[in-house]
């Protein structure tokens, strides 16, 4: 059947909208029809710990805490890097060993440059 | 929507025999919903243990359908009060109950569930989870094994499959004048008020002769 090779996919179409709304549509059938409502503040209530929720959903974050996570994520990845170049330690020649050592000197500046500006001052 | 069927008995019985079954839709609907009861997944005290076991390999909740605990009362059917409700938590107790979509039950697992148990002369201690929700299936015990909690559970599914779903004296959550929410106890100033739902808590009256 080359002339509607494709119709399969419209049928496959078909069944994956029908699949998943047959049983949406017979829940709410059978809602409408049997099930009578029952909302309630506490039912409608956004959170389900069982706690009330007290104050406001939005609060502000420290600023400070974001250069913080920088700073943890460059380090983070930094360790990752420095897996392979201490496994392949002993067999490595001396120009990756210095193009590593040059990878760690900057990362080692960004870190004097970060604490003499006052990132790791948690309380400032 | 019988939950029995009109259908003569030894018809049906001889239909079976040859591989036939004829059931309701009402009897259909009750046979799917006894069998994915999904509880709550919370334990109080340590009778949650005893849960626990009750759902791991070796009791297998999951030959009745109900392994598949919830950590949200938006999904759950059934809630297993397991364990010493103290009147600091009976509120949130209630409010979880509150927030479980009908249908829903209550199992009240162990002495301190039903009654306070061990800790009833306890200033803390809630004298029962029936003075706040409706219970539907109460297992004594201290803590009861996890075949007390499978009996309990049995119990409950046969509550479920007799319960009819339409005309006078259909199930509870069928009824549009029962309440869907019970008042949630607020902290007082000696107590929880009020101590116990009055239109639910109807203690046994003593009788002393």
């Amino acid at each position: 059947m080359p002339s509607n090779s494709y119709l399969f996919l419209l049928i496959f179409t078909g069944v994956a909208v029908t699949f998943p709304l047959a049983p949406l549509a017979l829940a709410w059938l059978w809602r409408h029809f049997f099930q009578p409502p029952k909302p309630g503040p506490n039912k409608n209530a956004t959170y389900e710990c069982g706690i009330e929720a007290t104050g406001e959903a939005r609060v502000q974050f420290k600023s400070q805490y974001y250069i913080y996570c920088i700073i943890f994520l460059i380090f983070d990845v930094e360790a990752i890097f420095l897996i392979p170049f201490a496994v392949a330690f002993t067999s490595i020649p001396v120009g990756a060993f210095i193009g590593v050592m040059i990878f760690l000197l900057l990362l080692v500046e960004g870190l004097v440059w970060a604490w003499s500006k006052g990132c790791m001052n948690w309380t400032a | 929507m019988e939950a029995t069927s009109q259908i003569d008995e030894g018809l049906k019985n001889e239909l079976k025999t040859q591989g036939i079954f004829v059931i309701s839709m009402g009897e259909l609907y009750n046979w799917g919903r006894r069998n994915s009861l999904w509880p709550l997944q919370f334990g109080l005290a340590c009778c949650a243990i005893e849960m626990i076991a009750a759902a791991a390999s070796r009791y297998d909740l999951a030959r009745f359908g109900g392994e598949v605990f919830r950590p949200s009362p938006r999904q759950a059917d059934l809630m297993i009060v397991a364990g010493t409700v103290t009147k600091k938590m009976a509120p949130q107790v209630v409010r979880l109950y509150n927030q479980m979509p009908d249908p829903k039950y209550v199992i009240a697992m162990g002495a301190c569930a039903i009654s306070g148990g061990p800790f009833k002369q306890g200033y803390n201690v809630l004298k029962g989870i029936d003075r706040y929700i409706p219970v539907d299936v109460h297992i004594p015990g201290c803590p009861p094994k996890p075949e007390a909690l499978l009996h309990a559970f049995m119990e409950l599914q046969k509550k479920i499959d007799g319960q009819k779903l339409s005309g006078p004296g259909r199930a509870e959550h069928l009824d549009p004048a029962r309440p869907g929410e019970f008042p949630v106890p607020a902290f007082g100033a000696h107590d929880l008020e009020p101590p116990a739902n009055p239109e639910l808590f109807r203690p046994p009256v003593m009788e002393r002769k």
